[in-house]
């Protein structure tokens, strides 16, 4: 079929269209030589100014990592890692107060102005306050006071430990805790920096709040720690995207994200993912390898939305633990994987109070060569009487040669409890093009507007600001494709 | 207008159209009519440009435009349009983003910037009211969930929303019952006019009682074999096809 062959063109073309981020920026860095001993966790928490608490949490994860395996059930395969040959710290060197943004480094403005992400424009139109970490360590917050008139903290995790430590020692590692699994003890073995937001009793948040992280020196590990506090009856609106310049070795991203959602408060969490996914061959990418959970109280809502399109290898489950009764728990998903990328992702919904309710739907799109796994566990325990799951899982197909596979996981205990699950794999319709080349529009965009329809039901989830970059985002990842 | 000489097509080894010759001229409607296998949507295919079928032999010219040198999407913004015999359904893009994804490609060859809000929302509730498309399927998804009769009212919306040169309307009278024939036909025969032609393909005469042709043609094995007036539709109607083989 002459189909065929128009498929093959189009995936050729693919392989032959670079990754649109890739450009480093050039700015001091004050890095550590490689390797991991507890030295170097002393000398990272030294270099941070950290109490002795901390030092000792960090030591007992390194001690707990050192003992553990890394993990080999998840469906993706990639090169053992060297972690004694990345470098565990990276700050920027110019480290300065910065009063205004004409203190920051021209450079890093450059870059941001190259991700369309300029602060000024930020701060002056769309109302969302930027927490810019560049290699692990904040060098631009702003909206700072706005918030914190309400009472609301957004700063770095290292500033909240310096500012904030009795809240960060009560809740750091209550969701994930250093044991949970070898890239997380590792992750609170070495953290450099993150984000850490607070909101008080009944306080609505009034802005969505941003950070973009970027890992930007060759080399070097990111392991950023986020920590997202909602207290009773409060709402925030968490954004976190990404994006990361072109390397030839492989980077390892072992980030963890924990969400504490208090009674009746609610946490929405969107996160656009765009790391480097290396050449069309399999060359480089970002090993994105991350543990994000959160726990909801009493009649608390968590939801998690993700639009995943890089990353050579992605490893990822962002959770709920539902222990408060009538809480809610959400995941929207979209993962595009390309060439040679693999992502393994899905969600874990914990059911143990009463009238708990879940919600999932995972939208797939594979394309090239790339293998695209959904693994989901919805697991209804004993006390929760009532508890209600509903899980759609889609799959998309652009080509004969990529994989799209679904590993759901259902452990039920209470008889109460109703779980639903339905599940399609698709592959894009030659008729669809068809219909709408005749129509006049061009292949490329008619792949554009099927995927994004496709996918609509999770767009429509991302907050505003959000949803444009992603949708350009699906459009560039899949852009000259068979999609 | 449109001139289709010697039209030979394929599809994988089978030889459907063998030698076709038509010529249709401006504001002309002509119907294409025949037996099933006839190679009657082989031809309004390869008008589009479908891929799957090769054109192995022969011409086709639109207003001095060779149209088999062009993609499937250049056709249509040279002002082709086919009204699917089957409507395909796109979940999750909605009719009017859809609409105006197809005028402004078609702008956008002709040089011009894309549509205004103002004057597309005037032409989407012209072109509508025209077939009695009502808000809701307006807004809907593309052909998503549509009836049957509610997609042949959809292609027909579109086809006036892009004002082709050249209509080919592949059995578009199928699955419809007699009201909904009724308000599409109305729809085409509004849109007719001195420099539009249309092709219509129909296995029945009834349909013709609604649009009313200026030239019928019989397509049999490939070939045009008969070709006459409005009449020679009834004389189908009434005798078959066996006649003319």
């Amino acid at each position: 079929m002459m189909g065929q062959t128009e498929e093959e063109k189009l995936i050729d073309e693919v392989t032959a269209k670079s990754y649109e981020f890739g450009f480093t920026t050039d700015i001091d860095s004050d890095t550590i030589p490689p390797g991991l001993n507890e030295d170097v966790i002393r000398t990272i928490s030294a270099k941070k100014d950290e109490p002795q608490w901390l030092l000792d949490w960090r030591l007992e994860a390194f001690r707990i990592w050192s003992e553990m395996e890394e993990p080999d059930w998840a469906h993706v395969n990639y090169p053992k890692l060297d972690l004694q040959a990345i470098s565990y710290y990276s700050a920027p060197k110019k480290k300065v107060e910065l009063g205004s943004l004409d203190e920051v480094d021209p450079e890093l403005l450059k870059t941001m102005e190259k991700l369309g992400i300029s602060i000024e424009e930020q701060k002056r139109l769309s109302g969302v306050a930027v927490d810019f970490v560049m290699d692990s360590v904040s060098v631009a917050t702003s909206f700072k006071e706005k918030l914190g008139e309400l009472g609301v903290i957004f700063c770095s995790l290292g500033e909240a430990i310096q500012e904030h430590p009795d809240l960060v020692r009560k809740y750091l590692g209550t969701v994930v805790p250093q044991r949970d699994n070898y890239y997380a003890a590792l992750n609170s073995a070495v953290f450099t920096d993150g984000s850490f937001c607070y909101i008080p009793k009944g306080v609505r948040c009034p802005m969505e709040l941003s950070t973009y992280f970027r890992i930007n020196q060759a080399g070097t590990g990111q392991f950023e720690r986020t920590l997202v506090i909602a207290d009773e009856g409060s709402y925030v609106s968490y954004l976190e995207g990404c994006t990361a310049p072109q390397r030839d070795e492989n980077q390892l991203h072992a980030a963890v994200v924990e969400i504490i959602s208090m009674d009746e408060a609610e946490v929405k969490y969107s996160t656009v993912q765009n790391w480097y996914p290396g050449d069309a061959k399999g060359v480089g990418g970002v090993f994105n390898f991350v543990t994000k959970r959160g726990i909801c109280h009493r009649a608390a809502k968590i939801s998690w939305t993700q639009v995943e399109t890089g990353s050579a290898v992605t490893w990822k489950y962002p959770s709920c633990i539902l222990k408060g009764d009538d809480s809610i728990g959400e995941f929207f998903s979209v993962a595009v994987t390309n060439n040679m990328q693999q992502a393994d992702t899905g969600t874990k919904m914990i059911h143990l109070g009463k009238r708990t309710r879940s919600t999932i739907i995972s939208k797939g799109i594979s394309s090239g060569y790339s293998q695209n796994s959904y693994r989901g566990l919805v697991q209804i325990h004993p006390g929760a009487e009532n508890a209600r799951n509903f899980s759609v899982c889609d799959s998309l197909l652009m080509t004969d040669t990529c994989g799209a596979h679904t590993f759901p996981y259902i452990e039920v205990k209470n008889p109460t409890a109703q779980v639903e699950h339905e599940a399609t794999t698709s592959k894009i319709g030659e008729d669809q093009i068809f219909y709408c080349q005749q129509r006049g529009i061009e292949e490329e965009e008619a792949i554009g507007l099927i995927v994004k329809g496709y996918a609509k039901e999770v767009l429509n989830k991302l907050p505003m600001e959000f949803a444009v970059e992603a949708q350009k985002l699906l459009t560039i990842s899949l852009e000259g494709s068979v999609g | 207008m449109l001139k289709i000489k010697n039209l030979h097509a394929k599809v994988g080894d089978n030889e459907i159209l063998k030698g076709l010759n038509l010529e249709v001229g401006p504001g002309e409607v002509h119907a294409i009519m025949g037996p099933n296998g006839s190679g009657k949507s082989t031809l309004a295919a390869v008008l589009a440009g479908r891929e799957a079928y090769e054109v192995t032999e022969g011409e086709v010219e639109l207003d001095g435009v060779n149209l088999l040198d062009l993609e499937a999407t250049e056709r249509a913004r040279e002002g082709v349009f086919l009204a699917f015999q089957y409507p395909i359904e796109i979940p999750g893009v909605s009719n009017l983003n859809f609409m105006k994804a197809a005028i402004n490609g078609k702008r956008s060859h002709c040089g011009l910037d894309p549509i205004k809000p103002k004057e597309f929302l005037a032409k989407v509730k012209e072109c509508s009211s025209l077939v009695e498309l009502d808000g809701r399927l307006r807004d809907r998804s593309v052909n998503e969930g549509f009836s049957g009769g509610e997609k042949k009212r959809n292609e027909i919306f579109q086809m006036a929303m892009l004002e082709p040169k050249l209509a080919v309307l592949d059995e578009t009278d199928s699955g419809l019952d007699i009201d909904a024939l009724r308000v599409v036909s109305k729809g085409v025969n509004k849109m007719r006019s001195k420099d539009r032609s249309f092709i219509v393909i129909t296995h029945y005469q009834r349909l013709l009682n609604h649009i009313v042709p200026d030239f019928v043609h019989v397509l049999s094995d490939g070939k045009i074999v008969k070709s006459g007036g409005k009449e020679l539709a009834l004389e189908l109607d009434e005798k078959g096809y066996d006649w003319l083989k």
